[in-house]
């Protein structure tokens, strides 16, 4: 049913997809924690900012990413003083990218869960003589599970289906940043529909089973 | 040995202004109408609000004062919330050892146990908050507090979410633990039968500002700075069980000067009691008692003070009965026609008397 070509698509696929998750629990957390809790002025602006990817086209933010990243932009001018080298049409590119570009599906999520805490179990813990730190992960993380249950599932599958960034930043490369999405596109470009259904069918059934988890794990969220 | 507190905070809509000096021994009410800023000056001496420029020394050790302010995490004390606010994700030991283990001063396994059979919660120690009732909530909620061995007993209207069955239900343990704690206990109400039953002290505190503090039987017989308790004004008195009518179901409890037959409830002779009388429960007489009436008490009493009450026909008349006061509501009239004034001797007569624990 898949070739090697389409192994290796389907592997780099799940690579990126696992390391821009990881990456966006570890950033997203202390943002979401800040939109959740602050009351500063920049926090209207900062959730808009994290929020953009939800809106814009990824197409708009892939150029934008490109022309940063690029020789002339200032991130590949950082990036290439640092001995990196340039970050488009990389798989390092594509992870950087991926994560500015499902930052909201993690944030989101878990900004709602800090937020439905509250600041009353952060209290008892100082009373019962936990600081902050200590707090936020015996009380906070364990409280939040089912928001980075579902911040971890909504980014890896954001992650897994996108195309226009990918194409992009990333560019067709086998092995290195060709994903499933463009292993399906090259496909249907040379007419071979058996192996764009069967990757086309994977992605399918993928997106079901996410969905599914997802209400099967918050299944009282509806509820009063 | 005392609490100092001094906090001062100006809010458009609230303001608290209170210097204090409580002791460090039994309960100490802080009660007053919802608004009153009780549950902030609670919160402040919790370090939960920051009040800028006030001081506050448990003890001796100053927690709070200009350049100082230990934050809540390094601060010895247990606080219950006005909702247990256990944590969902811990059973109720996990709760209890939560704060337990992060304590330098935690109760060891015994003083623990003792405090679990006080509680009654031996048998709820494996549940998850969701499966205990609200009294049972609250009964874990307090042994944590008391679990991190705390210098300092704070309560935040830890009734006040109960229903009157739940309520009954926690009274009498808390009951225990004034008997039992060695600690001071602030606990913060708005109900008067809580005050009158639980405290040892009493604060007042009315739109930020302390109207009157002292001991409870002193400040609740205190007719001239009326604290509004309404129709539940009255005296509290300490007492012990004497004698026992098992024919007609009334007990004798005795004070210095003086004594009442109260509705026999069960407790045994020579307990020490805490009985309250509501203002509207005595009347004055100038004659001695006379037989025809079904009212059981009779008490020679002093006229102390008269001040006035709610409504411009009523007036407060605090009486000494040997030192013991008793307050009793009378029309202006009646005082006018009896012709009360502060030393006159007169007889009071109390309708009812209730056994508070």
């Amino acid at each position: 049913m898949f070739d090697a070509a389409d192994l290796q698509a389907i592997w780099l696929t799940v690579k990126l997809a696992g390391l821009t998750t990881l990456l966006l629990l570890l950033v997203g957390t202390p943002i979401a924690w800040w939109l959740a809790r602050t009351g500063s002025r920049w926090k209207g602006p900062v959730g808009a900012v994290v929020g953009l990817p939800l809106v814009l086209p990824p197409a708009v933010l892939g150029f934008y990413l490109l022309v940063l990243m690029g020789p002339n932009g200032p991130v590949g001018a950082f990036t290439q003083s640092l001995g990196l080298g340039l970050l488009p049409f990389t798989f390092a590119g594509l992870v950087v990218a991926s994560v500015i570009y499902s930052l909201p599906f993690v944030v989101q999520p878990l900004q709602n869960a800090f937020e439905a805490i509250g600041d009353r179990p952060l209290e008892v813990a100082a009373t019962l003589g936990a600081r902050p730190l200590d707090a936020f992960f015996s009380v906070v993380v364990p409280l939040a599970r089912p928001g980075f249950l579902t911040a971890s599932i909504l980014g890896f599958a954001h992650t897994v289906g996108e195309f226009g960034v990918v194409l992009m930043i990333g560019g067709n490369i086998p092995g290195k940043t060709q994903v499933v999405s463009m292993a399906i596109y090259n496909r249907v470009e040379a007419m071979e529909y058996a192996n764009a259904h069967a990757l086309a069918g994977l992605l399918l059934v993928f997106s079901f089973c996410v969905l599914l988890a997802l209400y099967t794990l918050n299944p009282g969220r509806r509820r009063p | 040995m005392t609490i100092e507190a001094r906090f001062k905070l100006d809010y458009a809509s609230f303001s608290l202004d209170v210097d204090l000096t409580l002791p460090s021994a039994g309960i100490t009410a802080l009660f007053g109408p919802s608004g009153s800023g009780k549950t902030t000056l609670l919160r402040a001496i919790a370090g939960l609000v920051r009040v800028a420029g006030g001081r506050l020394a448990v003890d001796g050790h100053v927690w709070q004062d200009d350049g100082i302010f230990l934050p809540v995490h390094q601060r010895p004390l247990g606080y219950v919330f006005q909702e247990a606010s256990l944590f969902s994700h811990l059973s109720a030991r996990g709760n209890i050892d939560y704060g337990r283990k992060r304590s330098r001063h935690a109760l060891d396994d015994g003083a623990l146990q003792r405090i679990i059979d006080l509680l009654g919660i031996g048998a709820l120690l494996s549940r998850r908050p969701a499966g205990l009732s609200g009294g049972e909530r609250q009964r874990v909620a307090l042994a944590r507090a008391l679990a991190v061995g705390p210098r300092l007993l704070l309560m935040d209207e830890p009734l006040a979410a109960l229903d009157l069955q739940r309520k009954r239900e926690i009274l009498p343990y808390l009951e225990r633990l004034r008997a039992e704690l060695k600690i001071p206990i602030l606990f913060v109400s708005h109900a008067p039968d809580e005050v009158a039953r639980l405290a040892d002290h009493l604060v007042v505190l009315d739109a930020g500002r302390a109207q009157a503090q002292g001991p409870l039987q002193q400040v609740l017989a205190d007719v001239a700075t009326p604290i509004r308790l309404g129709e539940d004004a009255g005296a509290v008195i300490e007492g012990t069980v004497a004698e026992r009518d098992g024919h007609w179901h009334l007990a004798r409890v005795e004070f210095p000067g003086g004594g009442f037959w109260v509705r026999d409830e069960g407790h045994e002779i020579g307990r020490r009691v805490r009985l309250r009388v509501l203002a509207r429960d005595v009347s004055i007489a100038l004659q001695a008692e006379c037989r025809d009436t079904s009212v059981l008490n009779h008490l020679s009493a002093r006229v102390e003070a008269i001040a006035g009450d709610l409504h411009p026909a009523l007036a407060l008349v605090r009486l000494s009965v040997d030192g013991q006061n008793l307050v009793a509501r009378v029309t202006r009239r009646s005082a006018g026609a009896l012709a009360l004034e502060p030393g006159k001797k007169v007889w009071a007569q109390i309708k009812a008397v209730a056994v508070i624990g």
